[in-house]
């Protein structure tokens, strides 16, 4: 949103009003409309399989959005390359409706050989951008263009508690020039807490010798205050998380948890495992940001590739079927 | 055969007694493989299960060194007057790659030159010596996803169950809750008999209390363990475990995890099996493996270090004489050589001391020298002075005569 500034005026300083005009009543002309159309989210787990990604999801959603409970079998075969499956679901909580896309990628890091594994994934990703981009071209532009893009990405690294293996390292350095990257550690009650904290050194300082940034980037803050609240976030980065969708009795309360012979893990207390910090960080603070920052600067990337590439776009009529000109 | 009734006590029931004093004499030998990806918790549970720091803070577990495809640690342990020597075969950087294919051939590679050694040794004449480093179980880490086994599990159970007892674990397995567990271990087993892997069967026996035993530990394959370095108290008790915020995971509990399982079968109940099956049917497959290759050509197949020969054994001891020979001749030469470096040595230092002793000898009779200049230099200033003395006394003297003479005069002078 911009706010622009009347012609006449010149002084950005702004004049003090002389009474209400209501200015501030844009805020809750916004609030309307985006309530009636609703918005689009777009996420993408990968990682090696029995990692808990689909369990996360749910968890996160607090329904069951993933693709494993949209009907397919538990003990799936492992797949011999790595498929995209993209499942979709629309959500509704306090008037606002969401269209939730999760996209899955099993195959990843299963094989013998994983070499390229991450290249459908990247594919993918490039292909939405090209879809939107070639909404954007058209003379006669839709009204609201679908948005398939990928706008987060949550990479699931194994809770080995040594350091980051090849392969991670690998996938988050190719890509995470085009997607919002955010780094989880999966299945962490498998560590006690201090070697939870010091795996999260660890992989930190590899992420940073390797040039990784993970989202939220560093270059991206806007100001002070971002960056303070930004830096906070990234300290505690990638978050030690645990998913569950079954309810367990805890003190008369139920909550969402694991149930072992020696206790119950729950999933939202903040001593047992960072998942509120994830979910309150994912959705309740920066889902917009993560929008913004995926067509601002990742779009943006790509289409300036783009165009660069082949010397300017033709835009095309929408009754035209034929190949465009790209 | 007729079994015979005895009629009296004859005694050679205290054989087994016998057999058991020589045994604990000897000392036992065990070599133990573990294999897994990085981060599974090998050292810890290799820690766990001997009660000994085998890796420690002086000592870090391979996983913390530079990385080799196969690293082998020894240690002897006591226990009861009875001795074992322990190898234990770690696998740093096993499935590790991006890369992983072939990252099982190392492994082979080490298994079959271990039976390559002892099947040489025991084609010896002379086989006092035979060290048994042949691997006597395998025991391979399972990742506790919770889904079933990965393709590189299959590929490399697949690959060694035929040259070594494999034991699958499941790792961490804190990580899983009960059903989870339960549902993990029946799609393993599924997975093990859909893929015709044939994992350390547990034999059967007479006794109907070994067999119920047995019974329970194969209804719990593959076996869930924990390990950990760390002791904690928990009811006033110490005990092995990991400390989590919602609780203590004990690694001796049997409700929490299979190690007890594990270590009483692998250390109490089933380690000489465990060798003998690798002695009896792993061992026999390479040999005839082996043996049917160099006969079937006819011509010596291999040619590597190890080589077979079908001769007599008296061609057979006359080579191993021509071995020790010529090592008795090489150990000969090496010695001197040795020795003649020495006194060449020795030599030279001598030499360095002469030359030493005579630019010091020259030193001297340079100084002597240059003494002997100056009292002669002073001899002569002192002649000099005395040779002027001497003339200035003359002189006096002569004055004094003519002062004589001329006061003589004088008065002579006067007389007249």
């Amino acid at each position: 949103i911009s706010h622009g500034h009347g012609g006449s005026h010149s002084s950005s300083g702004g004049s003090t009003l002389l009474g209400y005009i209501g200015i501030d009543t844009i805020i809750e002309q916004m609030r309307k409309k985006t309530m009636k159309t609703g918005f689009d989210f777009n996420i993408m787990v990968v990682g090696p399989s029995g990692l808990g990604k689909s369990t996360l999801v749910n968890t996160l959603f607090k329904s069951q959005v993933s693709r494993k409970s949209a009907g397919w079998a538990r003990d799936e075969k492992i797949p011999k390359t790595v498929e995209i499956k993209s499942v979709s679901h629309v959500i509704e909580e306090g008037g606002v409706k969401m269209k939730l896309t999760i996209v899955d990628t099993p195959g990843f890091g299963d094989q013998i050989n994983n070499d390229n594994c991450w290249e459908p994934i990247s594919k993918y990703i490039n292909e939405q951008f090209e879809k939107f981009l070639k909404e954007e071209v058209n003379i006669t532009r839709k009204k609201r263009i679908p948005d398939t893009r990928v706008h987060c990405c949550l990479y699931f690294i194994p809770p080995t508690g040594h350091c980051l293996r090849q392969l991670d390292v690998e996938f988050m350095r190719r890509l995470s020039h085009s997607v919002n990257i955010i780094p989880v550690i999966a299945k962490s009650d498998t560590m006690t807490i201090e070697e939870r904290q010091e795996f999260k050194q660890r992989v930190r300082k590899e992420l940073e010798n390797n040039g990784i940034e993970f989202y939220p980037q560093k270059e991206f803050d806007d100001d002070m205050e971002d960056k303070s609240d930004n830096d906070k976030i990234r300290e505690t980065m990638p978050f030690a998380v645990v998913g569950s969708d079954k309810e367990h009795q805890v003190n008369g309360k139920r909550v969402l948890g694991r149930k072992t012979a020696w206790g119950i893990i729950e999933v939202e207390n903040p001593n047992h495992c960072e998942f509120a910090q994830l979910r309150d960080f994912l959705i309740r603070s920066h889902l917009q940001d993560l929008k913004e920052v995926t067509h601002n600067i990742h779009y943006e990337t790509y289409r300036a590739k783009r165009l660069n590439d082949n010397g300017g776009l033709h835009p095309i009529s929408s009754n035209d079927t034929q190949e465009s000109n790209l | 055969m007729q079994q015979k009734n005895l009629d009296g006590y004859v005694g050679f029931a205290s054989l087994p007694n016998q057999v058991y004093r020589k045994s604990v004499k000897r000392g036992f030998e065990f070599t133990l493989m573990v294999v897994g990806e990085s981060g599974l918790g090998k050292s810890t549970l290799i820690n766990s299960l001997f009660l000994t720091d085998l890796y420690s803070a002086e000592y870090p577990g391979p996983s913390h060194r530079i990385k080799k495809t196969v690293e082998q640690s020894k240690v002897l342990i006591k226990e009861g007057g009875v001795q074992l020597l322990l190898t234990i075969v770690d696998t740093p950087g096993f499935g590790d790659a991006v890369d992983n294919s072939n990252c099982w051939q190392p492994i082979i590679d080490h298994i079959d030159s271990k039976f390559e050694d002892y099947l040489n040794s025991e084609s010896r004449v002379n086989r006092r010596q035979m060290p048994d480093s042949r691997i006597h179980c395998c025991l391979y880490f399972i990742a506790p996803s919770g889904h079933g086994l990965k393709p590189l599990d299959i590929e490399f159970m697949k690959r060694l169950h035929e040259k070594v007892n494999v034991i699958p674990l499941i790792a961490k397995a804190d990580t899983l809750t009960p059903e989870e567990c339960q549902q993990f271990k029946k799609q393993i087993m599924r997975e093990i008999q859909e893929h015709k892997i044939k994992i350390y069967e547990f034999p059967e026996t007479d006794d109907e209390e070994e067999n119920r035993l047995v019974k329970k530990i194969k209804d719990k394959l593959p076996l869930a363990v924990v390990g950990s370095n760390t002791i904690i108290e928990v009811n006033s008790k110490r005990v092995r475990g990991r400390q989590y915020p919602w609780g203590v995971a004990e690694v001796e509990n049997s409700d929490h995890c299979d190690f007890t399982i594990l270590r009483d079968m692998l250390i109490r109940t089933h380690m000489q099996d465990l060798k003998d099956v690798t002695n009896n049917v792993h061992y026999e497959n390479y040999r005839s493996r082996k043996l049917a290759a160099v006969t079937y050509n006819g011509v010596d197949n291999n040619k590597a270090k190890g080589q077979l020969s079908t001769k007599s054994p008296l061609a057979q001891m006359e080579e191993e004489r021509r071995e020790h020979v010529a090592k008795m001749k090489k150990m000969e030469m090496e010695m001197e050589q040795v020795f003649e470096m020495k006194v060449k040595e020795k030599v030279q230092k001598l030499k360095d001391s002469e030359a030493e002793l005579q630019r010091r000898h020259e030193q001297m009779k340079k100084n002597l020298e240059a003494q002997h200049k100056e009292l002669e230099e002073k001899r002569r200033v002192f002649e000099e002075e005395r040779a002027n003395w001497e003339t200035q006394q003359r002189l006096e003297q002569q004055k004094l005569e003519a002062s004589r003479t001329l006061e003589k005069n004088k008065k002579k002078g006067k007389i007249f």
